[in-house]
């Protein structure tokens, strides 16, 4: 094909899309709301603004439920599904552990096959690709972590018009874009979790003191509110003398932590809260000798925490387990398309993990999850 | 680029310059590639499946037209996906914060993009910086203008309105899609038709002889430049109008996916040939791959592999294929 010719082909095609949009304006003017969605499906332009009303979800939704929910979607109660896994990345032991929880799921329940597919990196504009693809293959269900909440929304809630169920779990979309999420860990449960565990190290009078990650974390923050709650009410004479800014770097807190032992001798116990913060506050503990005299408690993974457990610098590492929650969330598929999991629910059944708490539209895992000596080796995330 | 008769006397007609060109090799790849992708899911070549990709490859082809044109120069320009963050976030921050009306935001975020790429074009042309050092270093400079402005926290709710050109559609076709074939077909036109676009593979063929012509080569090289910021942030605009909220990691590693897209499309890293058909296929062919592998179930991960070894092979067979004149380049 020569050159002129590529151009006169790539010129006919011009004037085609020039007047195929010429013509297509006047029915869509950019001030108009645009209809989210794939256009293809629906093809009276005319009737855009009546297709609100014309789309109504599969099941009256109660006052006060803030999550969005399916519409046209095929009864498959009882018979097989199969489940797109989404999770922010894949690739890493977190996610491979969560995707296990799924299989496990999937294997007992037998009428369930569940794929696992997703970009190599944390972005969320891959996700939203990702999600699209999945709608076009004919899903049955979405389930998700998302890396962003806002952005990923729109193509969720274009999955739920097609009738696809969709569940959350580890990280959330907004509410109306999911019909549950799976949420692995309360703050109040965090909160307890953290405090019991240094109560049972320290005792119930002694001064400890906080590592957070940085002064306005939204996560660190409600934990400590949390925390502070329930020691006003249990432990009143557990002191928390003061709390410093670690900004997810882990060399800082350890410099933070080495300044927290010098500057309170009296120091009984510190909490790292953050991933890196727990580790960087249990190397200064260990490398100023004062193993077993200064409790640190915190949350963090397996992984990261073991060496610390192994020389038992750190007796137990706070976390929710990932391989449950994968578990949980297929259960939750499974409970929502047979339509036992409906809007209202305030518990299910999830397998080995018994009943559930379901509040709104979250399905709480339980209390967090203790590694410790016994079991960390169990675990590789 | 001579068309050397003499030495194509020797071959078959089939290896003339004019019947094995870049383009018609990846019009023939494109073409095995869409029947390959169909036997293996038959989800994929629907008119809905093909319509709706577009809306995810077109951030980075509108990239690409003023990548081509750099890239045929001899030049590079590695700050567009930075480019794109910053432009995405001025949107959300001249909206949300300043509280300009978001029409002017709009305007905000193409100036920024501009205004980038212009500066770009100023190390390059009159400070004399290499465009790979020069871009290099502005692509940590405005991520950091990104990440610095915004404090990392996202902007989000956008009006309904807003969502017409990342999510809106003209008939069934998207918005982004239109646009993006209407540019491309304006800067093919430019390329190819216009003294500027001649004098854009003079520099990339030898910049020193096409000074000496009377060529303005720092003036063209600003204007590129200029160009590539000013798509950037049209791109960062239709992205954030696709997913509703601004982010300050935005078009992370846009840079190597509209390389490669350019690069497959059979320009030269050289400088001094390439075409926008050849990049418009590009783009096109990299598109559909990621798209039907995932139909067919292939994990993002290995979908990632097959891409590379496309583009190896694409170059490979390019060069064998084209015999010594290719060979060279």
């Amino acid at each position: 094909m020569s050159r002129a010719k590529l151009f006169k082909l790539m010129g006919l095609f011009a004037i085609l899309v020039l007047l195929f949009t010429a013509c297509a304006a006047p029915a869509a003017p950019p001030s108009a709301e645009q209809p989210s969605g794939e256009p293809a499906a629906e093809q009276p332009a005319a009737e855009a603004p009546a297709e609100e009303a014309a789309m109504t979800t599969d099941i009256e939704l109660p006052d006060g439920w803030d999550a969005g929910w399916t519409k046209g979607a095929p009864d498959k109660a009882g018979q097989p599904i199969t489940v797109f896994d989404i999770p922010k990345l894949i690739g890493i032991d977190y996610f491979n552990a969560t995707f296990q929880g799924m299989q496990e799921a999937a294997d007992e329940l037998g009428n369930v096959s569940v794929t696992q597919d997703g970009p190599t990196e944390g972005r969320v504009d891959r996700q939203i690709e990702f999600i699209d693809n999945f709608i076009t293959q004919g899903a049955d269900a979405i389930v998700f972590a998302s890396n962003d909440p806002v952005a990923i929304a729109p193509v969720l809630e274009k999955a739920l018009a097609n009738g696809i169920r969709v569940i959350g779990y580890d990280a959330d979309a907004e509410p109306q874009a999911r019909q549950f999420f799976v949420n692995q860990a309360t703050f109040e449960a965090i909160g307890k979790a953290l405090v019991d565990s240094m109560v049972a190290q320290v005792g119930e009078d002694a001064e400890v003191a906080i590592v957070t990650s940085s002064l306005t974390a939204p996560n660190q923050n409600a934990w400590i509110a949390e925390m502070t709650k329930y020691r006003d009410a249990n432990f009143p004479n557990l002191k928390f003398v003061d709390t410093r800014p670690s900004e997810e770097d882990q060399n800082l807190a350890f410099s933070v932590t080495q300044d927290l032992l010098l500057a309170y001798p009296n120091l009984a116990g510190v909490f790292g809260l953050s991933s890196v913060a727990f580790p960087g506050a249990a190397e200064a503990v260990q490398q100023a000798g004062r193993c077993g005299e200064v409790a640190v408690v915190g949350l963090s993974t397996p992984n990261v925490m073991r060496p610390f457990v192994k020389s038992g610098c750190v007796k137990d590492v706070v976390l929710w387990n990932p391989v449950d929650l994968g578990y949980a969330t297929i259960y939750a598929v499974r409970a929502v398309v047979d339509g036992t999991l409906v809007p209202g629910a305030t518990e299910f059944e999830a397998g080995r993990l018994g009943t559930l708490e379901v509040k709104g539209s979250e399905i709480l895992l339980g209390p967090p999850f203790i590694y410790d000596e016994t079991n960390i080796d169990d675990f590789n995330f | 680029m001579s068309e050397s008769t003499a030495a194509m006397a020797s071959r078959s007609k089939l290896m003339g310059r004019r019947l094995v060109n870049q383009e018609s090799i990846l019009g023939v790849t494109l073409l095995l590639i869409v029947f390959v992708l169909s036997f293996m899911s038959d989800r994929f070549f629907t008119p809905g499946n093909l319509l709706n990709i577009t809306r995810f490859f077109v951030e980075i082809a509108l990239v690409a037209l003023p990548m081509t044109l750099i890239i045929i120069s001899a030049g590079i320009d590695l700050s567009v996906g930075s480019t794109f963050g910053w432009s995405a976030v001025m949107l959300g921050y001249a909206w949300q914060v300043w509280g300009l009306p978001l029409p002017v935001a709009i305007g905000v975020c193409l100036a920024t993009g501009a205004v980038a790429g212009l500066f770009n074009g100023w190390l390059i042309a009159k400070v004399k910086v290499p465009p790979l050092i020069a871009t290099l270093a502005t692509l940590a400079i405005y991520r950091g203008m990104a990440l610095g402005i915004s404090q990392a926290r996202p902007v989000s709710g956008y009006p309904d309105w807003f969502e017409f050109f990342g999510q809106g559609a003209l008939g069934p076709v998207p918005t982004q899609f239109a646009l993006w074939i209407l540019l491309s077909i304006v800067v093919m036109i430019f390329l190819a038709r216009t003294p500027w676009g001649r004098y854009i593979y003079a520099i990339g063929s030898n910049m020193q002889a096409a000074r000496f012509s009377g060529v303005p080569v720092d003036k063209i090289t600003l204007a590129m430049y200029a160009f590539s910021g000013f798509m950037a942030s049209l791109a960062a605009f239709i992205f954030v109008s696709r997913v509703t909220t601004t982010r300050a990691d935005a078009g992370t590693g846009l840079e190597l996916d509209v390389i490669a897209a350019v690069v497959l499309g059979g320009t030269s890293i050289y400088g001094g040939e390439g075409s926008i058909l050849g990049t418009v296929l590009g783009v096109i062919i990299i598109a559909l791959l990621r798209n039907g592998l995932s139909l067919a179930g292939i994990r993002g991960d290995a979908t990632v592999v097959v891409i590379g070894t496309v583009l190896i092979l694409a170059v490979f067979l390019n060069r064998q294929l084209r015999g010594v004149e290719g060979g060279a380049r």
